[in-house]
Protein backbone atom coordinates (compact mmCIF):
# COMPACT_ATOMS: atom_id res chain seq x y z
CA UNK A 1 0.00 0.00 0.00
CA UNK A 2 1.34 3.35 -1.15
CA UNK A 3 2.05 5.90 1.18
CA UNK A 4 -0.30 8.33 0.18
CA UNK A 5 -2.90 5.47 0.53
CA UNK A 6 -2.04 4.99 4.05
CA UNK A 7 -2.29 8.33 4.99
CA UNK A 8 -5.51 8.51 3.28
CA UNK A 9 -6.97 5.84 5.51
CA UNK A 10 -5.30 5.98 9.01
CA UNK A 11 -7.88 8.44 10.67
CA UNK A 12 -10.66 5.38 9.59
CA UNK A 13 -11.94 3.81 12.11
CA UNK A 14 -10.78 0.35 12.74
CA UNK A 15 -12.88 -2.50 14.17
CA UNK A 16 -10.60 -3.10 17.54
CA UNK A 17 -11.34 0.80 18.50
CA UNK A 18 -14.96 -0.31 18.85
CA UNK A 19 -13.42 -2.34 22.15
CA UNK A 20 -12.97 0.54 24.66
CA UNK A 21 -16.96 1.58 24.73
CA UNK A 22 -17.85 -2.11 24.82
CA UNK A 23 -16.18 -2.80 28.02
CA UNK A 24 -17.15 0.24 29.17
CA UNK A 25 -20.18 -0.89 29.06
CA UNK A 26 -20.38 -4.26 29.98
CA UNK A 27 -18.06 -2.64 32.77
CA UNK A 28 -21.45 -1.31 34.13
CA UNK A 29 -23.47 -4.08 34.20
CA UNK A 30 -20.42 -6.39 34.99
CA UNK A 31 -19.09 -4.80 38.11
CA UNK A 32 -22.79 -2.41 39.56
CA UNK A 33 -20.88 -2.34 42.87
CA UNK A 34 -17.25 -1.06 41.84
CA UNK A 35 -19.17 2.22 39.09
CA UNK A 36 -17.91 4.84 41.57
CA UNK A 37 -14.58 3.31 41.40
CA UNK A 38 -15.33 3.19 37.39
CA UNK A 39 -15.76 6.75 37.25
CA UNK A 40 -13.10 7.58 38.46
CA UNK A 41 -11.06 5.85 35.93
CA UNK A 42 -12.95 7.34 33.32
CA UNK A 43 -12.39 10.89 34.52
CA UNK A 44 -8.61 10.20 34.72
CA UNK A 45 -8.66 8.62 31.32
CA UNK A 46 -10.19 12.13 30.08
CA UNK A 47 -7.98 13.80 31.77
CA UNK A 48 -5.02 11.70 30.47
CA UNK A 49 -6.35 12.44 26.84
CA UNK A 50 -6.16 16.07 27.12
CA UNK A 51 -2.23 15.34 28.70
CA UNK A 52 -1.23 13.26 25.47
CA UNK A 53 -2.59 16.72 23.27
CA UNK A 54 0.19 18.19 24.76
CA UNK A 55 2.79 16.11 25.52
CA UNK A 56 2.19 13.30 23.40
CA UNK A 57 1.31 14.91 19.84
CA UNK A 58 2.69 18.57 20.82
CA UNK A 59 5.45 17.57 22.99
CA UNK A 60 5.14 19.89 25.51
CA UNK A 61 6.32 18.82 28.99
CA UNK A 62 4.21 19.69 31.75
CA UNK A 63 3.85 19.22 35.66
CA UNK A 64 1.11 21.61 35.90
CA UNK A 65 -1.70 20.15 34.06
CA UNK A 66 -3.53 19.95 37.36
CA UNK A 67 -4.05 23.41 37.03
CA UNK A 68 -6.66 22.78 34.63
CA UNK A 69 -8.42 19.96 36.40
CA UNK A 70 -8.61 22.05 39.25
CA UNK A 71 -9.80 25.22 37.76
CA UNK A 72 -12.49 23.01 36.13
CA UNK A 73 -13.37 21.42 39.61
CA UNK A 74 -13.73 24.67 41.32
CA UNK A 75 -15.82 26.26 39.15
CA UNK A 76 -18.11 23.85 38.69
CA UNK A 77 -18.08 23.72 42.80
CA UNK A 78 -18.24 27.28 43.27
CA UNK A 79 -20.96 28.10 40.53
CA UNK A 80 -23.36 25.03 42.76
CA UNK A 81 -21.60 26.79 46.09
CA UNK A 82 -22.27 30.55 45.61
CA UNK A 83 -24.73 30.94 42.60
CA UNK A 84 -26.79 27.59 43.47
CA UNK A 85 -25.90 26.62 39.28
CA UNK A 86 -26.15 23.21 39.47
CA UNK A 87 -27.59 21.88 36.69
CA UNK A 88 -24.74 19.54 35.06
CA UNK A 89 -23.95 19.93 30.99
CA UNK A 90 -23.99 23.87 31.77
CA UNK A 91 -21.93 23.59 34.52
CA UNK A 92 -19.19 21.37 32.06
CA UNK A 93 -19.44 24.29 29.38
CA UNK A 94 -18.28 26.83 32.12
CA UNK A 95 -15.96 24.33 33.30
CA UNK A 96 -14.02 24.13 29.94
CA UNK A 97 -14.59 28.00 29.26
CA UNK A 98 -12.69 28.88 32.24
CA UNK A 99 -10.04 26.60 32.39
CA UNK A 100 -9.47 27.42 28.33
CA UNK A 101 -9.20 31.10 29.47
CA UNK A 102 -6.78 29.91 32.06
CA UNK A 103 -4.71 27.83 29.45
CA UNK A 104 -4.83 30.89 26.59
CA UNK A 105 -3.59 33.27 29.03
CA UNK A 106 -0.40 30.97 31.03
CA UNK A 107 0.26 29.63 27.37
CA UNK A 108 0.45 32.61 26.03
CA UNK A 109 3.23 33.25 28.54
CA UNK A 110 4.52 30.11 29.23
CA UNK A 111 4.93 28.58 25.89
CA UNK A 112 7.87 31.40 25.00
CA UNK A 113 9.93 29.04 26.80
CA UNK A 114 11.06 25.27 26.64
CA UNK A 115 12.31 22.54 28.27
CA UNK A 116 13.27 23.03 32.10
CA UNK A 117 11.90 26.23 31.76
CA UNK A 118 8.76 25.60 30.55
CA UNK A 119 9.00 22.79 33.08
CA UNK A 120 8.98 24.98 36.03
CA UNK A 121 7.00 27.60 34.87
CA UNK A 122 3.68 25.22 34.64
CA UNK A 123 4.63 23.91 37.59
CA UNK A 124 4.55 27.63 39.34
CA UNK A 125 0.78 28.01 37.11
CA UNK A 126 -0.38 25.16 39.51
CA UNK A 127 1.37 26.07 42.77
CA UNK A 128 -0.28 30.41 42.11
CA UNK A 129 -3.95 28.74 41.55
CA UNK A 130 -3.86 26.18 44.54
CA UNK A 131 -2.24 29.20 47.11
CA UNK A 132 -5.43 31.04 45.59
CA UNK A 133 -7.70 28.49 46.36
CA UNK A 134 -6.57 27.97 49.46
CA UNK A 135 -6.69 31.21 50.80
CA UNK A 136 -9.80 32.46 48.80
CA UNK A 137 -12.15 30.68 51.58
CA UNK A 138 -14.97 32.50 51.07
CA UNK A 139 -15.63 32.12 47.86
CA UNK A 140 -13.41 27.96 47.51
CA UNK A 141 -14.00 26.64 51.17
CA UNK A 142 -10.34 26.96 51.74
CA UNK A 143 -8.37 24.13 52.73
CA UNK A 144 -11.66 22.38 53.40
CA UNK A 145 -12.76 22.55 49.87
CA UNK A 146 -16.57 22.70 49.51
CA UNK A 147 -18.54 19.26 50.19
CA UNK A 148 -21.66 18.23 50.32
CA UNK A 149 -22.63 19.62 46.64
CA UNK A 150 -25.76 18.50 44.89
CA UNK A 151 -26.31 18.59 41.12
CA UNK A 152 -29.64 18.77 39.02
CA UNK A 153 -30.51 15.46 36.98
CA UNK A 154 -28.71 15.41 33.20
CA UNK A 155 -31.05 16.31 30.73
CA UNK A 156 -33.98 17.21 33.67
CA UNK A 157 -34.29 13.27 33.80
CA UNK A 158 -31.62 11.12 35.09
CA UNK A 159 -30.30 12.09 38.70
CA UNK A 160 -27.04 11.59 40.43
CA UNK A 161 -26.64 9.77 43.76
CA UNK A 162 -23.42 9.95 45.31
CA UNK A 163 -24.33 6.56 46.88
CA UNK A 164 -25.40 5.15 43.56
CA UNK A 165 -22.97 5.90 41.11
CA UNK A 166 -24.98 4.32 38.11
CA UNK A 167 -25.85 7.55 36.62
CA UNK A 168 -22.81 9.34 37.23
CA UNK A 169 -21.33 6.30 35.15
CA UNK A 170 -23.14 6.48 32.38
CA UNK A 171 -23.26 10.30 32.05
CA UNK A 172 -19.23 10.51 32.28
CA UNK A 173 -18.90 7.58 29.92
CA UNK A 174 -20.80 10.04 27.34
CA UNK A 175 -18.74 13.15 28.11
CA UNK A 176 -15.40 10.95 27.35
CA UNK A 177 -17.00 9.68 24.08
CA UNK A 178 -18.00 12.86 22.88
CA UNK A 179 -14.41 14.80 24.20
CA UNK A 180 -12.96 11.64 22.59
CA UNK A 181 -14.16 11.90 19.11
CA UNK A 182 -13.25 15.37 19.17
CA UNK A 183 -9.53 14.84 20.15
CA UNK A 184 -9.22 11.75 17.28
CA UNK A 185 -10.63 13.78 14.84
CA UNK A 186 -7.70 16.86 16.21
CA UNK A 187 -4.72 14.78 16.07
CA UNK A 188 -5.55 13.12 12.53
CA UNK A 189 -6.40 16.82 11.11
CA UNK A 190 -3.63 18.93 9.42
CA UNK A 191 -3.34 20.87 12.85
CA UNK A 192 -2.65 17.65 14.31
CA UNK A 193 -0.01 16.79 12.17
CA UNK A 194 1.83 20.03 12.29
CA UNK A 195 1.64 19.49 16.15
CA UNK A 196 3.22 16.33 15.58
CA UNK A 197 5.94 18.53 13.35
CA UNK A 198 6.68 20.93 16.40
CA UNK A 199 7.24 17.84 18.77
CA UNK A 200 9.86 16.34 15.91
CA UNK A 201 11.68 19.32 15.03
CA UNK A 202 10.74 22.61 15.83
CA UNK A 203 13.61 24.46 13.91
CA UNK A 204 12.68 22.59 10.83
CA UNK A 205 8.68 23.65 11.54
CA UNK A 206 9.80 27.23 11.91
CA UNK A 207 11.82 26.94 8.72
CA UNK A 208 8.53 25.87 6.60
CA UNK A 209 7.23 29.01 7.65
CA UNK A 210 4.44 27.54 10.15
CA UNK A 211 2.80 29.68 13.06
CA UNK A 212 4.98 27.39 15.28
CA UNK A 213 3.87 29.17 18.81
CA UNK A 214 0.26 30.14 17.95
CA UNK A 215 -0.30 26.79 16.98
CA UNK A 216 0.99 25.51 20.68
CA UNK A 217 -1.19 28.26 22.22
CA UNK A 218 -4.26 26.86 20.28
CA UNK A 219 -3.29 23.00 21.28
CA UNK A 220 -2.66 23.95 25.11
CA UNK A 221 -6.10 26.01 25.59
CA UNK A 222 -8.31 23.17 24.18
CA UNK A 223 -6.00 20.43 25.93
CA UNK A 224 -7.10 22.95 29.33
CA UNK A 225 -10.80 22.61 28.70
CA UNK A 226 -10.49 19.37 27.63
CA UNK A 227 -8.71 19.11 31.80
CA UNK A 228 -11.67 21.29 32.59
CA UNK A 229 -14.02 19.53 31.89
CA UNK A 230 -12.42 16.04 33.38
CA UNK A 231 -12.12 18.46 36.53
CA UNK A 232 -15.91 19.55 36.41
CA UNK A 233 -16.67 16.10 35.87
CA UNK A 234 -14.82 14.90 39.25
CA UNK A 235 -17.01 17.39 41.01
CA UNK A 236 -20.41 16.77 40.10
CA UNK A 237 -19.75 12.81 40.17
CA UNK A 238 -18.29 12.95 44.22
CA UNK A 239 -20.51 16.10 45.16
CA UNK A 240 -17.59 17.58 46.62
CA UNK A 241 -14.19 19.75 45.69
CA UNK A 242 -10.87 19.88 47.48
CA UNK A 243 -7.29 21.27 47.56
CA UNK A 244 -6.49 17.50 46.41
CA UNK A 245 -7.85 18.33 42.45
CA UNK A 246 -5.00 21.18 41.53
CA UNK A 247 -2.04 19.58 43.09
CA UNK A 248 1.49 18.02 41.79
CA UNK A 249 0.13 14.54 43.14
CA UNK A 250 -2.42 14.84 40.44
CA UNK A 251 -0.56 16.12 38.00
CA UNK A 252 2.64 14.39 38.55
CA UNK A 253 0.25 10.99 38.40
CA UNK A 254 -1.58 11.75 35.29
CA UNK A 255 2.15 11.86 33.78
CA UNK A 256 2.89 8.49 34.89
CA UNK A 257 -0.85 7.32 34.08
CA UNK A 258 0.31 8.74 30.34
CA UNK A 259 3.47 7.56 30.18
CA UNK A 260 2.64 4.14 31.82
CA UNK A 261 -0.52 3.28 28.82
CA UNK A 262 2.38 5.28 26.02
CA UNK A 263 2.33 9.04 25.13
CA UNK A 264 1.01 10.42 21.47
CA UNK A 265 -0.94 7.48 20.74
CA UNK A 266 -4.53 8.49 21.64
CA UNK A 267 -5.14 5.16 23.51
CA UNK A 268 -2.64 5.24 26.01
CA UNK A 269 -4.74 7.80 28.28
CA UNK A 270 -7.06 4.81 28.40
CA UNK A 271 -4.10 1.82 29.02
CA UNK A 272 -2.45 3.86 31.57
CA UNK A 273 -5.38 4.83 33.22
CA UNK A 274 -7.06 1.27 33.75
CA UNK A 275 -3.60 -0.14 34.32
CA UNK A 276 -2.54 2.12 37.19
CA UNK A 277 -5.84 2.47 38.59
CA UNK A 278 -6.54 -1.32 39.21
CA UNK A 279 -2.83 -2.08 40.17
CA UNK A 280 -3.36 0.83 42.79
CA UNK A 281 -6.34 -0.74 43.66
CA UNK A 282 -5.76 -4.47 43.88
CA UNK A 283 -2.38 -3.72 45.70
CA UNK A 284 -3.81 -1.14 47.64
CA UNK A 285 -6.39 -4.48 48.97
CA UNK A 286 -3.53 -6.97 48.82
CA UNK A 287 -0.76 -5.01 50.98
CA UNK A 288 -2.35 -2.27 53.18
CA UNK A 289 0.55 -1.08 54.30
CA UNK A 290 2.86 -1.21 51.59
CA UNK A 291 1.25 -0.62 48.13
CA UNK A 292 3.48 1.86 46.71
CA UNK A 293 6.28 -0.06 46.65
CA UNK A 294 4.55 -2.31 44.23
CA UNK A 295 3.49 0.25 42.39
CA UNK A 296 6.91 2.33 42.17
CA UNK A 297 8.97 -1.20 40.98
CA UNK A 298 5.84 -1.55 38.33
CA UNK A 299 6.68 1.96 37.09
CA UNK A 300 10.74 1.49 36.85
CA UNK A 301 10.00 -1.72 35.49
CA UNK A 302 7.93 0.16 32.39
CA UNK A 303 10.57 3.00 32.50
CA UNK A 304 13.99 1.04 32.62
CA UNK A 305 12.39 -1.97 29.46
CA UNK A 306 9.57 -0.06 28.41
CA UNK A 307 9.80 3.38 26.96
CA UNK A 308 6.88 3.73 24.87
CA UNK A 309 4.33 2.05 27.61
CA UNK A 310 2.41 -0.44 27.54
CA UNK A 311 0.95 -0.07 23.94
CA UNK A 312 4.12 0.45 22.68
CA UNK A 313 5.35 -3.16 24.55
CA UNK A 314 2.78 -5.07 22.61
CA UNK A 315 3.85 -3.05 19.21
CA UNK A 316 6.95 -4.39 19.77
CA UNK A 317 5.63 -7.97 20.76
CA UNK A 318 3.27 -7.53 17.54
CA UNK A 319 6.19 -6.60 15.32
CA UNK A 320 8.48 -9.96 16.74
CA UNK A 321 5.41 -12.08 16.37
CA UNK A 322 5.21 -10.97 12.59
CA UNK A 323 9.04 -11.12 12.51
CA UNK A 324 9.13 -14.58 13.25
CA UNK A 325 5.56 -15.70 10.84
CA UNK A 326 7.66 -14.16 8.23
CA UNK A 327 10.91 -16.63 9.05
CA UNK B 1 20.07 48.20 -13.17
CA UNK B 2 16.78 45.72 -12.29
CA UNK B 3 16.00 44.84 -8.47
CA UNK B 4 17.99 41.46 -8.11
CA UNK B 5 15.66 38.17 -7.03
CA UNK B 6 17.71 38.28 -3.31
CA UNK B 7 20.24 41.22 -2.85
CA UNK B 8 21.92 42.28 0.18
CA UNK B 9 23.86 45.66 1.44
CA UNK B 10 26.35 46.36 3.84
CA UNK B 11 25.11 43.41 5.64
CA UNK B 12 26.86 42.72 8.78
CA UNK B 13 26.55 40.17 12.07
CA UNK B 14 28.88 40.17 14.63
CA UNK B 15 28.79 37.61 18.18
CA UNK B 16 30.58 39.91 20.72
CA UNK B 17 33.80 41.30 19.05
CA UNK B 18 33.33 38.64 16.82
CA UNK B 19 32.53 39.76 13.07
CA UNK B 20 31.53 36.54 11.10
CA UNK B 21 29.58 38.62 8.36
CA UNK B 22 31.59 41.64 7.16
CA UNK B 23 29.50 44.39 4.54
CA UNK B 24 28.33 41.95 2.23
CA UNK B 25 26.70 43.25 -0.70
CA UNK B 26 25.24 40.20 -2.81
CA UNK B 27 23.13 39.62 -5.62
CA UNK B 28 21.10 36.73 -6.75
CA UNK B 29 19.65 36.96 -9.67
CA UNK B 30 16.60 35.58 -10.96
CA UNK B 31 16.58 31.96 -12.13
CA UNK B 32 20.49 31.86 -11.00
CA UNK B 33 22.40 28.43 -10.13
CA UNK B 34 24.91 30.22 -7.88
CA UNK B 35 27.46 28.69 -5.46
CA UNK B 36 28.81 30.17 -2.18
CA UNK B 37 32.17 28.64 -1.69
CA UNK B 38 34.59 29.31 1.12
CA UNK B 39 37.06 27.43 3.57
CA UNK B 40 35.52 26.27 6.94
CA UNK B 41 34.58 29.26 9.26
CA UNK B 42 33.89 31.81 6.94
CA UNK B 43 30.31 32.52 7.55
CA UNK B 44 28.24 30.33 4.42
CA UNK B 45 25.95 29.20 7.21
CA UNK B 46 25.91 32.51 9.20
CA UNK B 47 25.19 34.20 5.69
CA UNK B 48 21.81 31.29 5.21
CA UNK B 49 20.45 32.29 8.48
CA UNK B 50 20.70 35.78 7.77
CA UNK B 51 18.76 35.70 4.46
CA UNK B 52 16.22 33.37 6.61
CA UNK B 53 15.78 34.97 9.61
CA UNK B 54 17.28 32.35 11.97
CA UNK B 55 19.46 35.36 12.58
CA UNK B 56 19.30 39.53 12.74
CA UNK B 57 21.94 41.76 10.96
CA UNK B 58 23.72 43.97 13.22
CA UNK B 59 23.41 46.02 10.18
CA UNK B 60 23.02 46.31 6.43
CA UNK B 61 19.02 45.26 5.18
CA UNK B 62 17.89 42.20 3.04
CA UNK B 63 15.77 42.65 0.32
CA UNK B 64 13.53 40.06 -2.41
CA UNK B 65 12.57 41.60 -5.12
CA UNK B 66 13.82 45.19 -3.74
CA UNK B 67 11.33 44.53 -0.62
CA UNK B 68 12.95 44.76 2.65
CA UNK B 69 12.72 41.69 4.36
CA UNK B 70 15.49 42.35 7.26
CA UNK B 71 13.09 42.91 10.10
CA UNK B 72 10.52 39.86 8.97
CA UNK B 73 10.52 36.60 10.40
CA UNK B 74 11.56 33.59 9.85
CA UNK B 75 7.78 32.53 8.91
CA UNK B 76 6.99 35.28 7.13
CA UNK B 77 10.33 35.24 4.99
CA UNK B 78 9.17 31.45 3.83
CA UNK B 79 5.83 33.03 2.83
CA UNK B 80 7.41 34.98 0.73
CA UNK B 81 9.29 32.54 -0.89
CA UNK B 82 12.65 31.61 0.61
CA UNK B 83 13.37 28.23 1.29
CA UNK B 84 16.18 26.47 2.52
CA UNK B 85 17.78 23.47 3.68
CA UNK B 86 19.82 22.81 6.29
CA UNK B 87 23.52 21.55 6.93
CA UNK B 88 22.92 18.93 9.15
CA UNK B 89 19.55 17.35 8.24
CA UNK B 90 16.85 18.93 10.51
CA UNK B 91 13.51 16.35 9.66
CA UNK B 92 10.77 15.23 11.50
CA UNK B 93 12.60 11.65 12.10
CA UNK B 94 9.68 9.61 14.10
CA UNK B 95 7.33 10.61 10.63
CA UNK B 96 7.11 9.05 7.30
CA UNK B 97 8.82 10.61 4.07
CA UNK B 98 5.38 11.40 3.23
CA UNK B 99 4.20 13.17 6.60
CA UNK B 100 7.46 14.92 6.04
CA UNK B 101 7.15 16.39 2.88
CA UNK B 102 3.16 16.91 3.46
CA UNK B 103 4.02 19.04 6.83
CA UNK B 104 5.60 21.32 4.35
CA UNK B 105 3.23 21.31 1.83
CA UNK B 106 0.10 22.01 4.02
CA UNK B 107 2.24 24.92 5.45
CA UNK B 108 2.39 27.05 1.92
CA UNK B 109 -1.11 26.09 1.35
CA UNK B 110 -2.25 27.33 4.31
CA UNK B 111 -3.89 24.52 5.71
CA UNK B 112 -1.60 23.78 8.26
CA UNK B 113 -4.09 25.10 10.68
CA UNK B 114 -7.28 23.17 9.88
CA UNK B 115 -8.39 20.78 12.25
CA UNK B 116 -11.72 19.64 10.97
CA UNK B 117 -10.49 17.49 7.65
CA UNK B 118 -7.95 14.58 8.24
CA UNK B 119 -4.88 15.27 6.66
CA UNK B 120 -5.13 12.34 4.65
CA UNK B 121 -8.37 13.48 2.64
CA UNK B 122 -6.47 16.80 1.54
CA UNK B 123 -5.76 14.80 -1.97
CA UNK B 124 -4.03 18.21 -3.68
CA UNK B 125 -1.49 18.17 -0.40
CA UNK B 126 -1.04 14.43 -0.71
CA UNK B 127 -0.57 14.14 -4.38
CA UNK B 128 2.07 17.26 -4.77
CA UNK B 129 3.87 15.47 -1.25
CA UNK B 130 3.76 12.36 -3.64
CA UNK B 131 4.78 13.93 -6.83
CA UNK B 132 7.64 15.59 -5.13
CA UNK B 133 8.59 12.23 -3.22
CA UNK B 134 8.70 10.30 -6.70
CA UNK B 135 10.80 13.67 -8.44
CA UNK B 136 13.44 12.76 -6.11
CA UNK B 137 13.44 9.51 -6.73
CA UNK B 138 12.15 8.38 -2.56
CA UNK B 139 8.77 6.49 -3.88
CA UNK B 140 10.11 2.78 -2.66
CA UNK B 141 10.58 5.13 1.17
CA UNK B 142 7.55 7.44 1.35
CA UNK B 143 5.83 5.05 3.82
CA UNK B 144 9.00 4.85 6.16
CA UNK B 145 9.97 6.56 9.17
CA UNK B 146 12.27 9.03 8.29
CA UNK B 147 14.72 8.13 10.93
CA UNK B 148 14.92 4.65 9.52
CA UNK B 149 16.34 5.71 6.49
CA UNK B 150 20.04 5.83 5.57
CA UNK B 151 21.37 9.44 5.88
CA UNK B 152 21.83 10.08 1.90
CA UNK B 153 18.72 9.10 1.68
CA UNK B 154 17.52 12.07 4.67
CA UNK B 155 19.24 14.49 2.52
CA UNK B 156 16.72 14.18 -0.41
CA UNK B 157 13.76 14.49 2.01
CA UNK B 158 15.26 17.63 3.05
CA UNK B 159 15.09 19.28 -0.32
CA UNK B 160 11.83 17.46 -1.06
CA UNK B 161 10.60 19.79 1.88
CA UNK B 162 11.95 22.54 0.47
CA UNK B 163 10.58 22.20 -2.52
CA UNK B 164 7.14 21.79 -1.25
CA UNK B 165 7.23 25.31 0.24
CA UNK B 166 7.51 26.37 -3.57
CA UNK B 167 10.51 29.09 -3.07
CA UNK B 168 11.06 31.72 -5.67
CA UNK B 169 14.65 31.37 -3.74
CA UNK B 170 15.98 28.01 -2.97
CA UNK B 171 19.30 27.79 -0.47
CA UNK B 172 20.98 24.55 0.27
CA UNK B 173 23.57 24.57 2.73
CA UNK B 174 25.67 21.40 1.88
CA UNK B 175 23.04 19.27 0.03
CA UNK B 176 25.53 16.84 -1.09
CA UNK B 177 27.65 16.13 2.21
CA UNK B 178 26.51 12.68 3.08
CA UNK B 179 25.33 11.61 0.04
CA UNK B 180 27.22 9.15 -1.57
CA UNK B 181 28.90 10.48 -4.92
CA UNK B 182 26.92 7.84 -6.91
CA UNK B 183 23.90 9.55 -5.61
CA UNK B 184 24.54 13.19 -6.13
CA UNK B 185 23.35 12.90 -9.72
CA UNK B 186 19.61 12.22 -8.32
CA UNK B 187 20.35 15.72 -6.60
CA UNK B 188 21.71 17.38 -9.58
CA UNK B 189 18.68 16.15 -12.13
CA UNK B 190 16.46 17.33 -8.96
CA UNK B 191 17.59 20.61 -9.53
CA UNK B 192 17.99 20.62 -13.26
CA UNK B 193 14.12 20.29 -13.12
CA UNK B 194 12.66 23.21 -11.12
CA UNK B 195 11.56 26.02 -12.78
CA UNK B 196 14.01 28.55 -14.59
CA UNK B 197 12.38 31.71 -12.55
CA UNK B 198 13.52 30.06 -9.08
CA UNK B 199 16.86 31.39 -7.47
CA UNK B 200 18.95 28.75 -6.08
CA UNK B 201 21.83 29.03 -4.13
CA UNK B 202 24.32 26.40 -3.40
CA UNK B 203 26.82 26.14 -0.55
CA UNK B 204 28.74 23.12 -1.22
CA UNK B 205 32.64 21.92 -0.97
CA UNK B 206 32.20 19.37 -3.50
CA UNK B 207 34.02 21.30 -6.49
CA UNK B 208 33.05 18.72 -9.07
CA UNK B 209 29.45 19.23 -7.79
CA UNK B 210 30.03 23.20 -7.36
CA UNK B 211 31.38 23.56 -11.26
CA UNK B 212 28.74 21.32 -12.98
CA UNK B 213 25.95 23.37 -11.01
CA UNK B 214 26.80 26.71 -10.84
CA UNK B 215 26.50 29.48 -13.41
CA UNK B 216 28.03 32.24 -10.83
CA UNK B 217 30.28 31.88 -8.08
CA UNK B 218 31.19 33.70 -4.92
CA UNK B 219 34.31 33.70 -2.67
CA UNK B 220 33.45 33.78 0.52
CA UNK B 221 36.83 34.29 2.91
CA UNK B 222 36.06 35.53 7.04
CA UNK B 223 32.94 36.81 6.73
CA UNK B 224 33.47 39.00 3.46
CA UNK B 225 33.38 38.41 0.10
CA UNK B 226 36.32 37.53 -1.64
CA UNK B 227 36.26 37.15 -4.94
CA UNK B 228 33.03 36.30 -7.69
CA UNK B 229 32.40 35.39 -11.24
CA UNK B 230 31.53 33.28 -13.55
CA UNK B 231 32.79 29.50 -12.88
CA UNK B 232 35.78 29.97 -15.68
CA UNK B 233 36.86 33.41 -14.17
CA UNK B 234 36.78 31.83 -10.48
CA UNK B 235 38.75 28.78 -11.80
CA UNK B 236 41.53 30.73 -13.11
CA UNK B 237 41.67 33.31 -10.51
CA UNK B 238 44.93 32.83 -8.98
CA UNK B 239 44.60 34.17 -5.36
CA UNK B 240 41.34 32.27 -5.14
CA UNK B 241 42.97 28.74 -5.76
CA UNK B 242 45.60 29.67 -3.49
CA UNK B 243 43.54 29.94 -0.56
CA UNK B 244 40.62 27.67 -1.64
CA UNK B 245 40.73 25.92 -4.66
CA UNK B 246 44.50 24.44 -4.72
CA UNK B 247 44.04 21.19 -4.15
CA UNK B 248 40.61 20.38 -4.63
CA UNK B 249 41.57 21.43 -8.60
CA UNK B 250 44.96 20.35 -8.80
CA UNK B 251 44.50 17.10 -7.01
Amino acid sequence: MSAAAHLARRHRFRWWELLPWIAGLAAYFAFPTYLAFATQVLITILFALSLDLVLGYAGIVTLGHAAFFGAGAYTVGMLAAQLGWNEPLSGLLAAALVAGAIGLVSGLVLLRTQGLTLLMLTLCTMALLEQAANMGAAWTGGFDGIPGLSFGKILGVFGFDVLYYRSQYLYALAVLLLCFLAVRVLVYSSFGQSLTGVRENLLRMHAVGAPVRFRLVVAYTISAALAGIAGGLFTQATGFVNLAVLGLDRAAGVLIILILGGYGRLYGAFVGAIAYMVLEHLLAKAYPTAWQLGIGLTLMLVALYARNGILGMSDALRRWLQGRAAQ
Amino acid sequence: MTAAMLETKDLCMSFGALEVTRKVNFRLERGARHALIGPNGAGKTTFVNLLTGVLLPSRGSILLEGEDLTSLSQARRVKRGIARTFQINQLFRGLTVHENVSIAVSERLGVGGAMLRPAGKRSDVVAEAARLIDMLKLGDDAGRRVVELPYGRQRLVEIAIALGLNPRVLLLDEPAAGIPSTESHILLDAIATLPKDIAVLIIEHDMDLVFRFADRITVLVSGAIFAEGTPAEIAANREVRAIYLGTALDG
